[in-house]
């Protein structure tokens, strides 16, 4: 279809393309191309010493994808072309490894059994399990130590009681060394490990009681602890475990753990040795948060909350912002300027910091609120369920006002003043000015704002837990959740507060409120392009 | 508008009519009303901090008498107390923070050029993530931030866990959202003619954006940071669990521990801890509100 005027275009264009890259490559100033040598090498610098450790950590995966980054970067910024990339590279590492990488990782958790107790792989599970069984052999000889440290952390200096030296640390199994500084028939120095002085040893009691050096890699062969930093015995577990059989047992008492599955070693009662270990659970998760009652119901509630929540406040903030703006937007009014700086102040004031305030005005039997305003009433503002969503949508209208006040102001001037003129000539009352001129007007040129507002409040993550701290509690759930949780402070509490970190049922929560997320915003994406075509 | 007209016509010198309450109270004085009303409301518990900041005594109930005894002990405990190093939580803060919104603003500046000035395959896509991306808040994704941070910290433990390059990293993340969007919208309203002057004068793309755009745009630039910096003073969730020693804490970590039962804590010293780390913040809001302003409506009103 193209006509030879078309071809003469495309010719042209690419001459001039060239063009622009001769011209380009000539614009270059020689400082500019110092500084980008200079960053390239230390980024180039810092992926090869991380691509050393990894190596010597046999990460192989993750030494390969560092390796194709540097690789990629070094092309995008060598080359003459790819010149968006150059512009969008830094920023698009940073938001695939921190935004969408962790949105994948949270979902794989999500069918783990990740947290307390079942934190690390089977080996380690294994080695934890037998160096907490320690216990010293009865009768057993001393051996004279010297506490060393390399970069691996601390280790053992050893002298066996037939004169034979080696050295060991918590990963490295002991190894004879041959040439070693000896005193008094006891080794003191190596090299490639630094001897710890005396006042190094005092120093660091506690990390020395807790070290164990194996003596080769069959933990059954037990290992060697120093209580004072001079004289080591020998520690044997009192479990012993069998890997062709897979299963742990209990020397003193007979009892055998058997690895069924479940990520621990277990008997066949259900008792587990933790720690365990981490495995795929499939969907257990989802299916305890459906099925368990304990966990079901305090789930459907928060979710259910923090949707009225997110709503609520949007909408309280914006009426009172949207009321005190068409209030202030008078040009005849005095003092509008002070009436504005006071009430930005909230809005200035750290968010967390209000929420921790408002939490003293609050207290229910100390608090301002109570004490001196209500004349020593003990209403339970923070700790009735009901009351406290009250509280909470309160605080928040303290904090969220100012903003909605801001952005109508800015919306309500920039409404054409001929307009409102019009229907004024055409004789409408203000009221039907307002309801049927200004309003839709307004709504169209802040949709925008109030999505991002909900968004943010259903994740205002900070107000709930500095507030209320998800609280008062609700003692028929079994994870830690109360009546004014938010699906975010939930995941919060149940990975990171308590005894028990479950990571992989916080995850799970987790892509409930992803998919919870997505489809309001995929609505709301909907109804906005629908809004913006009204304009 | 018009109602402005005609009350300007009336209050004009030949035509004066003699003061009567009932129209003022009609026309501005309700609404002095409702502006002292929200005065009250909105002041009132910052004057309680400074309140309870000035009082010696250190409990909530001390603190329920506003302003009845004045000193600044509270300032001396809290900027003494070992357990609660409340001076290097506001260094690190102001650390991590500045160093945030910096790279923040310069990342987003970078792709913010490249959206806006250049055409490329895959640009639509890019806005369109960038807008989607926003509706994920990281802290969605906590869990997995601490056990990837945890996991480098095992190779790498100066970029880990406990670290401020590890959180800064983590914050960096969040740089290309909201931010990105903003200037793009800026850049955008700056016309190419300037560009292409340069580029004919044999300024290569580097130099226009160094020393020409980003001049031009230095308003939202000033946004950005600002916003950027403020809500990195304001984080908590990730901050919270990737540092762990109370020395390299930030504020709203330390300061939540410090009053997590407000009935047993020394109000009086955290009030003074607060107001000492609201100051920095309600300055520069206040100094650059008029920017500030206009950056958030700029996003909504075209």
């Amino acid at each position: 279809m193209s006509t030879p005027r078309d071809e003469a275009i495309i010719k042209q264009s690419r001459r001039s393309q060239s063009a622009a890259r001769i011209a380009e490559a000539a614009s270059v100033g020689l400082r500019m191309l110092l500084i980008k040598i200079a960053l390239l090498g230390i980024v180039d610098a810092i992926a090869v010493y991380a691509l050393l450790v990894l190596f010597l950590d046999e990460q192989w995966l993750v030494a390969a994808l560092v390796a194709i980054v540097t690789i990629v970067v070094n092309w995008i910024y060598f080359s003459r072309r790819h010149l968006p990339a150059k512009y969008l590279t830094p920023g698009v590492i940073f938001l695939v490894v921190f935004q969408i990488f962790v949105v994948g990782y949270t979902a794989y958790i999500g069918f783990t059994n990740y947290g307390t107790g079942h934190n690390s792989d089977k080996s380690q599970a294994v080695d934890a399990l037998m160096s907490s069984a320690l216990e010293r052999v009865p009768d057993s000889p001393t051996y004279g130590v010297t506490v060393v440290e390399n970069i691996a952390g601390l280790g053992l200096l050893v002298t066996d009681p037939e004169g034979d030296v080696s050295v060991g640390g918590t990963d490295a199994p002991l190894e004879r060394v041959k040439s070693a500084e000896m005193e008094a028939g006891k080794a003191v120095a190596v090299d490639g490990y630094t001897s710890l002085s005396f006042a190094d040893v005092l120093a660091r009691q506690g990390e020395i009681a807790a070290l164990r050096v194996p003596f080769s890699d069959d933990p059954n062969d037990g290992a060697l602890r120093t209580p004072d930093g001079s004289s080591a015995y020998v520690y044997t577990s009192t479990l012993i475990y069998d890997e062709q059989a897979d299963t742990m047992t209990d020397a003193q008492t007979g009892t055998v753990y058997q690895d069924n599955g479940t990520g621990a070693f277990t008997t066949e009662d259900g008792d587990a040795l933790l720690p365990g270990w981490r495995i795929n659970v499939g969907l257990d998760n989802f299916a305890r948060a459906f099925s368990e009652d304990s966990i079901r119901n305090p789930l459907i509630n928060v979710t259910i909350w923090t949707i009225v929540f997110a709503f609520l406040s949007v909408a309280t903030t914006f009426f009172l912002g949207l009321f005190l703006a068409l209030v202030f937007n008078d040009l005849r009014m005095k003092g509008r300027k002070f009436y504005r700086i006071a009430m930005i102040l909230p809005y200035a004031f750290p968010a967390f910091l209000s929420a921790l305030v408002w939490a003293g005005l609050l207290s229910e039997s100390f608090g301002f609120i109570n004490q001196v305003l209500l004349g020593g009433a003990e209403i339970p503002w923070l700790t009735d369920p009901t009351l406290a969503k009250a509280s909470i949508l309160f605080v928040n209208l303290w904090l969220g006002f100012p903003y909605m006040f801001l952005v109508c102001t800015g919306a309500l001037q920039s409404i054409p003043g001929d307009i409102v003129e019009a229907a004024t000539v055409d004789g409408a009352k203000p009221w039907a000015i307002f309801r049927l001129i200004k309003l839709p007007l307004l709504l169209v040129t802040l949709a925008p704002i109030l999505i991002s507002s909900f968004a943010f409040n259903f994740n205002n993550f900070n107000l709930i837990y500095m507030l209320t701290g998800g609280g008062p509690r609700d003692p028929l759930a079994s994870v830690n959740v109360g009546s004014t949780d938010i699906l975010i402070s939930m995941v919060y509490k149940v990975a990171f507060t308590g005894q028990l970190r479950d990571y992989g049922l916080a995850s799970a929560f987790t892509i409930i409120i992803f998919v919870i997320v997505a489809t309001i915003s995929i609505v709301s994406f909907k109804k906005t392009k629908a809004l913006e075509e009204l304009n | 508008m018009n109602t402005t007209v005609t009350a300007s016509t009336g209050n004009s010198p030949s035509t004066r009519r003699p003061f009567r309450f009932g129209r003022w109270f009609r026309a501005t004085g309700w609404r002095h009303i409702v502006g002292v009303i929200m005065v009250i409301f909105s002041v009132f518990p910052l004057l309680y901090v400074l309140s309870a900041a000035l009082n010696p005594r250190g409990t909530l109930t001390g603190s329920n008498h506003l302003f009845a005894e004045i000193g600044f002990e509270a300032f001396g405990r809290i900027l003494s107390d070992p357990t609660n190093p409340f001076g290097a939580w506001f260094v690190n803060t102001l650390l991590v923070a500045s160093i945030t919104a910096v790279a923040t603003v310069f990342l987003g500046a970078l792709a913010a050029y490249s959206f806006s000035r250049m055409r490329f395959t895959g640009r639509r896509v890019g806005l369109m993530t960038i807008v989607l991306v926003q509706m994920f808040p990281q802290l969605l994704a906590v869990v997995a931030i601490f056990l990837l941070m945890s996991t480098i910290s095992d190779w790498f433990p100066a970029i880990g866990l406990n670290t401020h390059i590890g959180l800064i990293m983590v914050y960096m993340g969040g740089a290309l959202g909201v931010n990105t969007y903003l200037m793009y919208g800026f850049f955008n309203t700056i016309p190419r003619d300037i560009d292409e002057a340069a580029k004919i004068d044999g300024a290569g793309h580097a130099r226009i954006f160094f020393t020409i755009i980003l001049r031009l745009v230095a308003p939202i630039l000033a946004v950005v940071g600002l916003l950027s910096f403020i809500s990195t003073t304001n984080e908590f969730v990730v901050a919270s669990i990737l540092l762990i020693d109370p020395e390299k804490q930030t504020l709203a970590v330390g300061l939540y521990k410090l009053v997590s039962n407000p009935n047993y804590a020394d109000w009086s010293a955290f009030s003074a801890g607060a107001i000492m780390a609201a100051l920095p913040v309600m300055a520069l809001f206040l100094f650059l509100q008029k920017y500030i302003v206009g950056g958030l409506t700029a996003g909504a009103v075209k």
